[in-house]
Parts: C-alpha cells; structure tokens; sequence
C-alpha cells in the first residue's frame, strides 16, 4: 500500500468532481418549465424524462457506489456467496415489467408522487400510508449514509481523509465538501440534476469497467490463474469458495429473490420511474437495464481479481479502490475514484428527493398541514431533502460504520413489508387495508428481532440477514421469512375483517386507470400546466 | 374467442401463456441454484457458476424482449378491435 497522498489521482478526480457540480447547478436549466414551483418539477423532473434518460438514470440509482464497493468486497471475502447480486438484478426485471407500468399509469392519471400516495387513493387509509411513508424514509435514510462509506472509501485509499490521528475535523473535510456541494444542487436543480449527472458517472463506470476487466486479468495471467488463487485462499480460510456449498445454496436463492422484491419497493427506484414519460418508457427500459446487470457480473470478478492481486486489506470495502490503485496508472486510478464518487452522487441525490416527497407528500400534507399549495409543497420537500443528507452525514460522522451497514440491512427487510400493500394494491382491491396494516406490522417486528439475534464473528446482534426460516430448518433470507408471514397474516385477516364486514375505505381509482398511457384521453389533461405539452426532444 | 359476444377478446391467451412464461423462466433458473452451483466445466478460466449466471442475463434480457414485443403486439391488436 503506497503511503502519502496520491497527488495525480486526486488531480483527476478532482477535475471530474468539479464537472459534475458545474452540470449538476446547470441541470436547474435543462428542460425548464414553465412552472417550477410545483413537487412535478422539483421531484419528478416534469415527468417527461424519455426512454435513454430513465435509463441513465435508474442505472444510476440502483447500481449506486456501495454497490461498487461492497458485491466485490463481498466476493473478497466470502466468495461465490458475494455473487448473488447478479440474479438478483437478473430477477428484477420481469417483476418490475409486471407492475411497474400500472403503478406509472394510475400515478399519472391521479398526480400521484409516492407509493404512499397511491396506497391512500386506493385503500382510502391515512394510517396505511403513513405506515409505507414511514418505512421508505427509515429504509433510505442509511442508504444515503451508505453512500458518505463508498466516498470514504475511494478518499482514504487516495490518502486523503488521513490516518486515525488526525483531527476529525481535517479527516472529515472533503467529505464535508462534497456533501455540501450535492446538498445545494440538489436543492436548486431536483431530480434534473442527478439525471444529467447520471449520463457523466455511467459514461466512467463503463469505461472502468471494460478496462478494468480485460487489462487486470492480463496483467495477472488470466482467468485460470485468479481463480487458481481464490481458491486457495478460501482453502486456506476455511471459509467460502467458488461455488456455494449445498447449506448455502438456500440462502443464496432466498437472498436474490428477497433483495429482487425489495428493490422497487425503495422510494428512490419509485421516483425515477415516475419521472419518464410514458408507460412504454418502463417496459422499454426493462429490456435494456440488464446491461447493468451484466457490469455488476463482471465488476463482482473484480473481487477475485483483488485475491489474486494480493491485495490484503481488513476493511473488505477498501478492496476495489485498492485493486485500482495497485493496478491502474496514477491518471486511471483517479478516473475509476472518480466513477466510484460520482456513483455516489447521483443515489444520494434521488434517494433524499424520494424521502423529501414522502415526508412532503404523506406527513406534511396527509397530517400537518392540508391545504399547502404546490408550491409550499415544494419548499417544504426541498428542505426536507437538505435535512435529509444532514442527517445521514451525521450519521456516519458520528456513528461507526457497521451501524450504518446493521441499518442498510435492517432497511431491506423493511422495505420489503410494503410490498403487499402496494404491489397487491396494484392489481386487487381484495385486501383489507387493517389486514395489510396488521400484516406490515408483524412483518417489521419479526424482521427486525430476527436479525437482531443474529450473531457474527464480530458483531453480537445484526451480524447478517439470514437465519433459519421456521419450520423448513434451512437458512434463508429474514426478509423473505418476514414477508410470507406478512402475506399469511394480511390473507387471513383479509377473510376475517370481510365476513365482519369492516369498513373498506374508499377507493378512488378506477380499473382503467392501471392500463392508461399518455396520450389516452383524460390522462393528458390531468396534467400540471408544465407537463401537458409535448416534452422537449432529446 | 366465438364465447364472447360483446367481441371481448379472452383474458387468457395464447400470446398471453407464452408471455407469462418468458416472464416466470428466469426465476426457475436462477432460483435452482444446486442446478448450477458448481465450478465445472469452467470457460476460459471462469467457474461455471459465475459464467452460467452472466449467460442468464443474456437469456433473460432475450426473453424479456420478446415479452414486450409481444405484448405491443397483444395490446395493438386489442386497441385494433376495440376501435373497429
């Protein structure tokens, strides 16, 4: 590991970093509106992003820079387990091109900017939206912070961020920095920003990536070598391998599939795909997001790569930063830094607007304060979304980092508990809104301990995300465990609360409006002003 | 189809099937992990395991395009009847 501070990447990343804030405070122009004061415009970006830009921007906000680092340093460490990731994303595509465009159309058709907006229009339940407002802020708040621990990392390998002695406030600086500098674009640009951003850090991610993969393995002497070297080391370790042993391979399985139907129940995936244009848009887009997918994959073998590198760290996250700078010439190693801190951007940017509108949306308004008028809607979201970041610094300034990761942890097995009421709400009124309250209720407080009690060589509580699923004796994922218990206690209750007959709530959409598209009549016309015309060409 | 006289077309179609199969392939496959958790046979020096998966984007991208061309078709045809 090279001492000191490593002057040439750190130009180079530097260099990017200013670019991006150049375009982010630009962004504010990009496509104005006629009318910017309404949560549309600031939150959604005028609803009118098209087929390349919601692509660029979903890729940017699901692939985000803890992903960059942690799918590798899991494969570092543990070794095929670390690669569930890649059915993961592989399984989220036919799920989200079942749902997601209903979800689209009866947002357009009623001005829906939430999740929570659209579970209150159809159950008629304050509470019940409450409750998935709640939970999308709590899921993404440590996945913001998560976020701050990828820039970490990338700084610390640079040799910025400095050594444990030195003054927190000095150590600290350049993360305070950057975070300022997101917080005020985001602030005066919305989502416009993080999409303009996102084409700059997907163009670098790619360009790593392709070098990254043909230029490492060559210089280490192939395939066959790196994972000749794996293997050894997980003989060494006793722990991990090429390929899962047969215990794992529920885990493994249970784990894709839960983070697969977790991953469009978080705000910030909601928020991009409200904002493209037309129902088409969404289902386009499932067809070319896998090549995401595929970077994932090849940026996972990275992992061995670090192994077969020798590089040898504590901490599995500085894994990948270190392989690049072992690697890559100075110049490159700042380019690949770069692409890990824009990647870092661009997610922290979405996901405190998603929160922003959720408190705006289902707290502010839905509670506190009824008749706000779009434009105080905006204000309000727009300082929530500063405060928003605030808080996840302070979280990860103050906090240790394993707090953050227990709670990014704890946040997936949440966020999948709002998956009854909103993806069942999508396609059948059947449910009782008191059941799917009941039902997300029982599914937090059994995810929750479950993970609590679990222990890891280091950790004494929250030390993973898979247990013994009860009654099946393998080992699988706790949120997936905590799901099918929130579906058998939302169904039965369902029965029970509908032969009492307990009052069901309004429903205020109607059977067509999960098939409209723009362009149907009626759908147009509903529009803000600002979005009834045609959206500018691209 | 002769069973509908308001010339509603069938919920369940053929095209239909096929689409909801493209859709439900890629769980099977990668849900069955003992299907392919091994290191053997290994292409260009990577385990099976982690070329097979990387195969099943390919795979599932393919199908996910059909189901949507599909689908447009599905959905014109219905548009199609509807307005004649």
């Amino acid at each position: 590991m090279k001492d000191g501070v490593n002057g040439v990447a750190l130009g180079v990343f530097i260099f990017f970093f200013l670019a991006v804030t150049v375009m982010g405070f630009l962004a504010a122009r990009w496509r104005k509106a006629e009318n910017e004061a309404s949560l549309d415009e600031w939150g959604l970006g005028g609803r009118s992003f098209g087929t390349w830009v919601t692509w660029f921007l979903l890729g940017g906000d699901l692939y985000t820079a803890y992903t960059f680092v942690a799918v590798p340093a899991a494969i570092y460490s543990l070794g095929a387990s670390g690669f569930f990731a890649v059915p993961y994303t592989i399984l989220v595509y036919p799920l989200i091109f079942t749902f997601l465009p209903r979800l689209w159309s009866v947002s357009h058709k009623h001005g829906y900017v939430t999740t929570s907006d659209f579970v209150r229009g159809r159950f008629g339940s304050k509470g019940l939206s409450l409750a998935v407002a709640v939970t999308g802020i709590l899921a993404t708040m440590p996945y913001i912070a998560l976020q701050l621990v990828g820039i970490q990392a990338v700084l610390d390998v640079m040799g910025v961020g400095g050594g444990e002695n030195t003054n927190w406030f000095v150590k600290d600086l350049p993360l305070l920095i950057a975070f300022a500098v997101l917080a005020a674009y985001t602030y005066s640009s919305g989502l416009r920003a993080p999409a303009l951003i996102a084409f700059v850090k997907d163009g670098l991610i790619y360009l790593v990536i392709a070098v990254a993969i043909i230029y490492i393995p060559i210089k280490l002497g192939g395939f066959d070598d790196i994972f000749a070297s794996a293997q050894d080391k997980f003989t060494k370790a006793g722990a991990g391998g090429l390929a899962p042993a047969e215990t794992g391979q529920w885990g493994y399985a249970t784990l894709a599939l839960g983070s697969a139907l977790a991953l469009f129940m978080y705000p910030h995936s909601i928020t991009a795909t409200l904002s493209s244009r037309s129902r088409d848009v969404i289902r386009r887009n499932t067809t070319i997001l896998p090549l995401y997918s595929l970077m994932l994959g090849l940026l996972a073998l990275l992992g061995f790569m670090a192994i077969a590198a020798g590089v040898k760290v504590d901490n599995g996250q500085l894994a990948i930063p270190q392989l690049f700078e072992n690697m890559f010439p100075d110049w490159f190693a700042g380019v690949a830094f770069a692409a890990i801190g824009i990647g870092a951007l661009v997610p922290a940017a979405i996901m405190s607007i998603a929160a922003a509108n959720l408190f705006t949306r289902n707290i502010y308004k839905d509670f506190l304060k009824p008749d706000a008028t779009p434009a105080q809607e905006t204000k309000v979201s727009k300082l929530v979304s500063l405060l928003v970041k605030v808080g996840a610094l302070a979280f990860v300034l103050t906090m240790d980092k394993t707090v953050a990761i227990n709670f990014q942890l704890l946040g997936g097995i949440w966020i999948l508990q709002t998956m009854p009421a909103l993806v069942g709400g999508l396609f059948t009124r059947w449910f009782h809104r008191w059941a799917l309250l009941a039902g997300w209720a029982v599914g937090m407080i059994y995810g929750t301990a479950a993970a609590y009690g679990v222990a890891s060589p280091t950790q004494k509580h929250f030390g993973g995300s898979s247990k013994e699923i009860p009654g099946l004796g393998e080992i699988g994922y706790i949120g997936l465990t905590a799901f099918v218990l929130n579906v058998v206690v939302t169904v039965v209750l369902t029965f029970v609360l509908n032969a009492v007959k307990a009052p069901a709530g309004i429903d205020e959409t109607s059977p067509g409006d999960y098939t409209a598209d723009a362009g149907d009549p009626g759908v147009q016309e509903k529009l803000p002003p600002a979005t009834a015309g045609a959206p500018g060409g691209h | 189809m002769p069973e509908e006289p308001e010339g509603k077309p069938p919920t369940v179609t053929p095209v239909r099937v096929v689409i909801a199969l493209c859709l439900i392939a890629p769980f099977v496959a990668m849900l069955w992990v003992s299907s392919y958790a091994k290191v053997d046979p290994t292409f260009i020096g990577i385990p099976f395991f982690y070329w097979y998966q990387m195969l099943w984007v390919l795979i599932s991208t393919a199908l996910t395009m059909i189901a949507y061309k599909l689908w447009q078709r599905d959905q014109r045809a219905r548009k199609g009847g509807a307005s004649a």
